[in-house]
C-alpha cells in the first residue's frame, strides 16, 4: 500500500513538485478523467431510477424521492418540503399534480386537501441505490440465458481461434514449402478486406452450412484470424530452429513438437492473443446480429440493443445490464493485462 | 555396431553447390571430427548423416543400408547442437526424459536410465533446474547426457564447445574424449579448430568448399599432407611456404624466388627438373644457422618463456615464423640466417597444391 502510495505522488527529482511534475500529472489526470467518467458515470447512473434518469439537470450521485403511505389512499405518496406560500416550512405529500398547480395532503391531517403551485416546493430526497434496476434484469429478462450464450461463444471461439491460429502460424514460421510467401501474404491481405464487404457472402455460407441461427455460425467463421497468424508467427520465428531439431532427433513427432515444444514457448504470445480474442468476441456485435435472430440465442450485446426500442427505451434496465456486461471484460483484462505488455514486448525479439 | 559410408554426397541449395561429391568411410567405434573453415559444409554434411538436412544426390549407409529416406528421428543418431538446443521451459530431467518419453520407456526406467547418466556427467544435482539456470558448462553436459541417455548408436557434435570460454573447452574436450573412450560408439564431431582435431580425433576429415581434401589419422594429416591447403590448416603454428623453382639442370636444387638457392633430398618426391613448386617448411624445423641458405628480416619476436617465435618476412615478402625452443636473443629488426632439416620438407607442386611426395 505504501509503495502504491510513494508511486503515486512520485516526483521528478523525488524531492518538491517541479514544473514538469505539474504537467505530467495534469495531464495523467486529465487521461483519468476522460477515460474513467463515462464509466463512473455510466455505473452511477444504473443504480438510479427511471424517473431519476428523466430528470433536468440531471445529478451525479442516485436519489430517491421519499413516499409515505397516507391514511385513505391506496399508493404511496411523495414527500416535498413547502419553500414559499401558505405552508412554507411543512413537509406535506403529493396526491395529483395538475399543470403547474399541485394537490397535497399533510401526513399528519388527511382528510384534508391542500393546493399549491409547484415552484412553492422542492422534493424530500436522499441518495438511494436503485437495486431493482439489477434484481428485474433477472426477474423480467432472461439474463443468465444470455450471459451464458456470450460465455459460450467467447470461450468456445477463443480456445478453437487460438488452437488453428497457433498450427497456422507453426506452419508458416517453421516449415519450408512452396507457396509459404505467397500464403503467408494471402493472410495478410486478408486484413485489408473490411468486415462488412464479406458480411453477405459469409451470411450465405453460413446460411448453407445450416448454422444461422445457431450459436456455431457466430463461431465458426471468426475461428482464423489473420491478426492472430500474423502476431504468433512472428513470435514463433524467434524459436531456434535447433530446439526443433533437438527435438526431431529425440523423436518426437511434429505433433508433438507442437504440442510440447511450440505452444509451450509461444505462451506470452497465445497470452496476449486469448485476451484479444475475448474482448473481440465479448464485444462483438455485427456478426451476431446477423446471424442471431432468435431470442433464446441472443448474445448479451444483441440484449443489450433490444432494450432500446423504436418509441421507448427502458434506460434503467439497460444502464444495468451494460455495467454486467462490462463486468467479466473489465475482470479479464485486470488480472491478464500484465501478459499483453510483457506478450507484446516480447514477441518483437529477444 | 554402427559404421558410416558416405557415397558421392552431394547438397546443393538452389544453384549452389555446398556439397560437392564426398566419399568417406567412418569405421565403428570411430571418433571422427569433421574439420575445415566456416563455410565449408561440414556442418551441414553433419546433418546430411543426421537426416535433418536433405540429401540432393549420393547415399549415406548406416551399416551398410542406406538411410537416405529414413527420417532423423528413426536413425537411431543423437546430436549434440552448437547453441546446446535445450528446451527452456522443461526441468534438466524433463531434458533428459524428453527423448525415452517419445520411445514409450516405461517411466521406471527412464528415471533409472536419467538417474544413470545424470551421475555419469554429474549434473545430478542440478536435475531440478532449467536450462537458464544454468552455467554454459552446465549446459553443454546437459545437452551432452541428453544424446547419452537415448543410448543411440553414433553421436555427432556440431561445434558443440564453441561457446564456452579457452579453459572450459579444455575441460570439455578431455570429457567427451573419455566419454567416447568409455561407450566405444561411433561419434562424429564437426569443429573449425584444429587443435580440438588433433587431440580428439582418431580420424580427420578436412573439408574446404564442399571437398574432402584428406582423411585420416592426425598424424597422418600433419606429417603427409595431401595438399597444400591440408598441410597449412592442421599444425600451428602455421606452416611456412616459400615458392620456387627446380633447378633446371639438378633436381636437388631448388632456386626460391628471392634467389636463394635450398637443396631438397631427390628420393622422397617426385618433382621434375624446372617445375614451378612451393616448399613447405613447419615453424619448428627452422633455426638460426650462421651458415643457413635462407635470410629473414625478423620484424617481431614473442617469447613465452619456455618457446619463443620469430616473425618475420624472406627478401621478397613471403612471411616466415620460427619455432624456438627456450629462450632466443633476436630482437626485431635484425637479419638472421637460417637452416632447415631437408628431411622435414614437404614440396607441392605450385600449380595444383598438390603434395609432391612419392
Amino acid at each position: 500500500m505504501s509503495r502504491t502510495w510513494q508511486f503515486l505522488t512520485a516526483t521528478r527529482g523525488g524531492t518538491r513538485m517541479d514544473w514538469t511534475d505539474w504537467v505530467s500529472y495534469s495531464y495523467l489526470f486529465l487521461g483519468v478523467f476522460l477515460m474513467f467518467f463515462p464509466v463512473v458515470w455510466l455505473v452511477l447512473s444504473s443504480f438510479k431510477t427511471e424517473a431519476d434518469l428523466q430528470r433536468y439537470p440531471p445529478t451525479f450521485l442516485p436519489y430517491q424521492q421519499d413516499t409515505i403511505m397516507v391514511e385513505g389512499y391506496d399508493a404511496p405518496l411523495q414527500l416535498f418540503l413547502m419553500t414559499g406560500g401558505e405552508f412554507e416550512g411543512q413537509v406535506l405529500a403529493q396526491i395529483r399534480r395538475v399543470g403547474i398547480q399541485a394537490q397535497m395532503v399533510d401526513p399528519e391531517n388527511p382528510g384534508e386537501r391542500l393546493r399549491t403551485g409547484i415552484d412553492q416546493r422542492e422534493p424530500v430526497q436522499r441518495v438511494a441505490l436503485a437495486t431493482e434496476n439489477y434484481t428485474e434484469l433477472f426477474e423480467r429478462f432472461d439474463f443468465m440465458r444470455y450471459f451464458w450464450n456470450s460465455t459460450f461463444i467467447t470461450i468456445t471461439a477463443t480456445l478453437i481461434m487460438l488452437l488453428v491460429n497457433a498450427m497456422a502460424a507453426f506452419a508458416l514460421s517453421k516449415y519450408q514449402f512452396r507457396g509459404r510467401t505467397a500464403v503467408l501474404l494471402l493472410v495478410i491481405g486478408t486484413l485489408m478486406i473490411p468486415q462488412t464487404v464479406v458480411l453477405v457472402p459469409l451470411f450465405l455460407i453460413v446460411t448453407e452450412l445450416g448454422m444461422f441461427n445457431s450459436l456455431w455460425g457466430v463461431i465458426i467463421p471468426g475461428a482464423a484470424t489473420p491478426t492472430g497468424v500474423f502476431l504468433l508467427r512472428q513470435y514463433m520465428i524467434t524459436i531456434p530452429d535447433e530446439i526443433l531439431d533437438a527435438a526431431r532427433m529425440d523423436k518426437a513427432s511434429e505433433w508433438k513438437i507442437f504440442w510440447r515444444i511450440i505452444l509451450p514457448l509461444s505462451a506470452p504470445a497465445i497470452a496476449v492473443l486469448a485476451i484479444l480474442a475475448i474482448m473481440w468476441r465479448w464485444n462483438d456485435f455485427l456478426w451476431p446480429l446477423i446471424v442471431l435472430t432468435r431470442t433464446e440465442n441472443f448474445t448479451l450485446q444483441l440484449a443489450l440493443n433490444s432494450f432500446q426500442g423504436e418509441l421507448q427505451t427502458d434506460w434503467s434496465s439497460l444502464l444495468a445490464m451494460t455495467v454486467l456486461t462490462l463486468l467479466p471484460i473489465a475482470a479479464v483484462f485486470m488480472f491478464l493485462q500484465k501478459y499483453i505488455a510483457t506478450g507484446i514486448a516480447s514477441t518483437g525479439g529477444k | 555396431m554402427a559404421s558410416i559410408t558416405l557415397r558421392s554426397l552431394r547438397k546443393s541449395f538452389g544453384a549452389a553447390d555446398v556439397i560437392k561429391g564426398i566419399d568417406m568411410e567412418i569405421a565403428h567405434g570411430e571418433f571422427c571430427v569433421f574439420v575445415g573453415p566456416s563455410g565449408c559444409g561440414k556442418s551441414t554434411l553433419l546433418r546430411m548423416i543426421s537426416g535433418l538436412e536433405p540429401i540432393s544426390d549420393g547415399e549415406v549407409m548406416i551399416d551398410g543400408h542406406v538411410v537416405n529416406a529414413i527420417p532423423a528421428a528413426d536413425r537411431g543418431l543423437a546430436m549434440v547442437f552448437q547453441s546446446y538446443a535445450l528446451y527452456p521451459h522443461m526441468t534438466v530431467r524433463q531434458n533428459l526424459s524428453f527423448g525415452l518419453e517419445n520411445i514409450q520407456t516405461p517411466r521406471a526406467e527412464i528415471r533409472r536410465k536419467v538417474d544413470e547418466v545424470a551421475t555419469m556427467l554429474q549434473i545430478d544435482p542440478l536435475l531440478d533446474r532449467r536450462p537458464k539456470d544454468l552455467s554454459g558448462g552446465q549446459r553443454q553436459r546437459v545437452a551432452i547426457g541428453r544424446a547419452v541417455v537415448r543410448e543411440p548408436r553414433v553421436f555427432l557434435f556440431d561445434e558443440p564447445l564453441s561457446n564456452l570460454d579457452a579453459e572450459l573447452r579444455v575441460d570439455m574436450r578431455g570429457e567427451i574424449s573419455a566419454l567416447h573412450k568409455r561407450l566405444g560408439n561411433t561419434m562424429i564431431y564437426v569443429t573449425h579448430d584444429q587443435v580440438e582435431a588433433m587431440t580428439m580425433a582418431d580420424k580427420i576429415a578436412v573439408l574446404r568448399l564442399g571437398k574432402l581434401e584428406q582423411f585420416g589419422a592426425p598424424l597422418d594429416l600433419y606429417n603427409r599432407p595431401a595438399n597444400l591447403f591440408v598441410a597449412g590448416f592442421i599444425g600451428s603454428p602455421k606452416m611456412n611456404f616459400m615458392t620456387g623453382k627446380v633447378h633446371t639442370a639438378d633436381p636437388s636444387l631448388l632456386t626460391l624466388d628471392t634467389g636463394e638457392e635450398v637443396s631438397i633430398p631427390v628420393a622422397g618426391f617426385r618433382h621434375t627438373t624446372g617445375q614451378p613448386v612451393t616448399l613447405g617448411v613447419r615453424p619448428q624445423e627452422l633455426q638460426p644457422d650462421a651458415n643457413g641458405a635462407l635470410h629473414i628480416n625478423v620484424r617481431a619476436v614473442e617469447q613465452l618463456g619456455s618457446d619463443s617465435y620469430l616473425y618475420g618476412a624472406l627478401a621478397d615478402g613471403t612471411r616466415l615464423t620460427v619455432h624456438n625452443p627456450g629462450q632466443t636473443r633476436v630482437a626485431a629488426g635484425e637479419i638472421v640466417p637460417l637452416s632447415a632439416n631437408p628431411a622435414s620438407f614437404h614440396l607441392f607442386d605450385t600449380a595444383s597444391g598438390m603434395a609432391l611426395r612419392k
